[in-house]
């Protein structure tokens, strides 16, 4: 049998629904794949004896002919999502041993499309970061190397060990989330498909929260088709998330038609940002002409606000996250260091509990919503994100989507950017826009950098319309035509 | 607007998060190059600009006002650093 590992989800579906194997082969495959895997350190929790009960139970139900959308693929799932009976840690210290009694409304939706859990892949610590350094459980590997260069490199935040396992062939898919570029970033950095839905797409129930008003789970796999296989088992009403939006899901894998003749593409003249790398420049030129062949109108637009909106979200979302992580007190869940007194108690768990990335913010957010300070710094924010979703509502006007790189570099080594935190920031300057607006992303490996290493573009789409960004980020894989897969130099 | 040691420390204490000494003037340096870089928001002009609360153009659903669901405190004590008769258990506050 060939690798089964290297089909995509809708291949293996396929395969599965001829009978050329089943979902206890194919789950083995990649039980294989995950435990070779472990210098990546992309897993923080494997679960494969459960996956081989799921992947029973699924061979079961197929072939009682009850197969799901999603039935008997082996996903992983990111860290940040609550599964019943099985380790949660967010990638914290402070979470040590939560083991929660309920299912996250987005995992629960993917085991009753048949889905099988492989286990629970890695993070920034509370997904706040953008290079997978900040986890409590280590540092997640890139797959991908520079040519002739054996360096370690970043996969990307905070979905970081969700992109490694994914690119590593080490599971179909994966869930991601995306606050200002989680799936997106971390997508482009290893050369994998991540889409973020509107916001209010995916339920958020039973996900650890990190800052309310952005968080948005999202499939992340190998096509831009599998992310839409994925997407349409996550998504869907739950009123048990009171943002979670009350629409039908629509069928997204046949919204890729191929045909993009004569929708409008928009590019923002503003994401042509100083210091744009000429190679970074060169491949978004050139997905401008593959739509263009490919019978779009380009439309230059402007998005006049853009460059305020890195500030604002490092406003907007520490502020929500110093409100959420504010359950973390020692008290009902995860770590609890002893102090002289309640107080000293609740200061000296949080103290030991939370990385420094994670204390930096909730200090910021703290600080921007005290006594004070809360108008010049919070509502500020508020009004600048107003005027940057208003930028967006303008620009659709006149446009169907918009077509921008998904960040300002490829994958970066460990520590190169640790010195100054608004360095790390910066790698999110394409996907924390979009953020601020809600609105529906994608990202779609694109073609290679000087050094061999993956390179991404971003489609934008209009609020609830993932629909056409799935169709023409159909059309730009297909032309970008992105084959290339990181040798497995980690299988020793 | 920029912070001093005392403001670090008065804002540590807000977040309860317990802070060294020798760490708030470090702390304090951080979070003035990330407020300052923050400053340019001022260059916007927000003027009769309503503050953006939600995303989707929505109002919260609203629902009858019934128990649903419940009953759950042995679970929702399970996780617990300390519990007694499926309450937690906080070091005593009351003399």
């Amino acid at each position: 049998m060939s690798d089964l590992t290297k089909l995509t989800i809708a291949e293996a579906l396929g395969g599965l629904e001829k009978g050329d194997f089943s979902s206890r082969e194919l789950t083995a495959a990649h039980i294989t794949a995950m435990t070779a895997s472990k210098p990546l350190n992309a897993f923080i929790t494997e679960t494969p004896e459960q996956a081989v009960d799921a992947a029973t139970a699924s061979d079961a139900r197929r072939a009682k002919g009850e197969a799901g959308k999603l039935e008997g693929i082996p996903i992983a799932i990111k860290d940040l999502f609550c599964t019943k009976g099985v380790l949660t840690t967010a990638a914290s210290h402070i979470l040590d041993g939560f083991t929660p009694h309920y299912e996250s409304t987005v995992t629960a939706n993917l085991w009753d499309a048949g889905a099988v859990m492989l286990g629970k892949v890695n993070l920034d610590e509370f997904a706040m970061g953008s290079s997978n350094e900040t986890s409590y459980y280590g540092n997640v590997v890139n797959p991908w190397r520079r040519d002739g260069d054996d360096s370690a490199l970043v996969p990307g935040g905070s979905s970081g060990g969700s992109a490694s396992a994914v690119a590593s062939f080490s599971a179909m898919g994966a869930t991601g989330t995306d606050t200002g570029g989680s799936i997106r970033q971390p997508a482009a950095f290893t050369g994998i498909v991540g889409m973020k839905p509107t916001y209010g797409r995916c339920s958020r129930w039973g996900v650890v929260a990190f800052a309310s008003s952005l968080d948005q789970p999202g499939p992340m796999a190998r096509s831009v088709r599998d992310t839409a296989i994925m997407l349409e088992a996550m998504a869907g009403f739950d009123a048990k998330d009171s943002t979670s939006v009350n629409m039908s899901v629509p069928n997204f894998e046949d919204a890729m038609t191929g045909d993009i003749k004569g929708l409008k593409i928009g590019i923002p003249k503003e994401y042509r940002i100083d210091g744009l790398s000429d190679e970074i420049d060169a491949l978004w030129q050139q997905g401008i002409d593959w739509l263009k062949d490919a019978g779009a109108e380009i439309v230059d637009i402007s998005l006049p606000h853009t460059k305020y909106a890195l500030p604002a979200y490092y406003i907007i979302a520490p502020a929500e996250a110093s409100s959420n992580l504010a359950r973390y007190d020692g008290v009902r869940f995860g770590l609890r260091v002893e102090g002289e007194d309640l107080n000293d108690m609740y200061a000296s768990t949080r103290a030991e509990g939370f990385g420094a990335e994670v204390k930096r913010r909730l200090l910021i957010g703290t600080y921007a919503l005290s006594a004070g300070y809360y108008d010049a710094y919070y509502l500020k924010a508020q009004k600048v994100r107003a005027r940057i979703a208003e930028d967006f509502k303008q620009a659709y006007l006149n446009v169907d989507a918009i077509l921008t790189p998904t960040a300002p570099s490829a994958a970066f080594g460990f520590g190169e950017k640790g010195d100054d935190p608004l360095e790390m920031y910066l790698n999110d300057v394409f996907t924390v826009p979009a953020s601020l607006a809600g609105l529906p992303g994608i990202s779609v490996p694109a073609g290679l950098s000087k050094e061999g290493l993956p390179l991404g573009l971003q489609l934008l789409g209009k609020p609830f319309d993932e629909e056409t960004v799935f169709r023409v980020g159909g059309v730009l894989e297909e032309a970008a035509g992105f084959t290339a897969t990181p040798t497995d130099w980690w299988r020793g | 607007m920029s912070l001093d040691k005392a403001t670090v420390a008065k804002v540590a204490n807000l977040a309860r998060i317990k802070i060294e000494e020798k760490d708030l003037e470090p702390m304090a340096a951080e979070l003035n190059n990330i407020l300052g870089w923050v400053e340019q928001l001022g260059e916007v002009n927000t003027d009769n600009v309503e503050p953006m609360t939600s995303v989707a153009e929505m109002s919260l659903r609203w629902r009858a006002d019934e128990v649903t669901d419940g009953g759950y405190a042995e679970d929702v004590v399970a996780n617990a650093p300390s519990s007694e008769d499926g309450y937690f258990a906080v070091p005593k506050v009351i003399e």
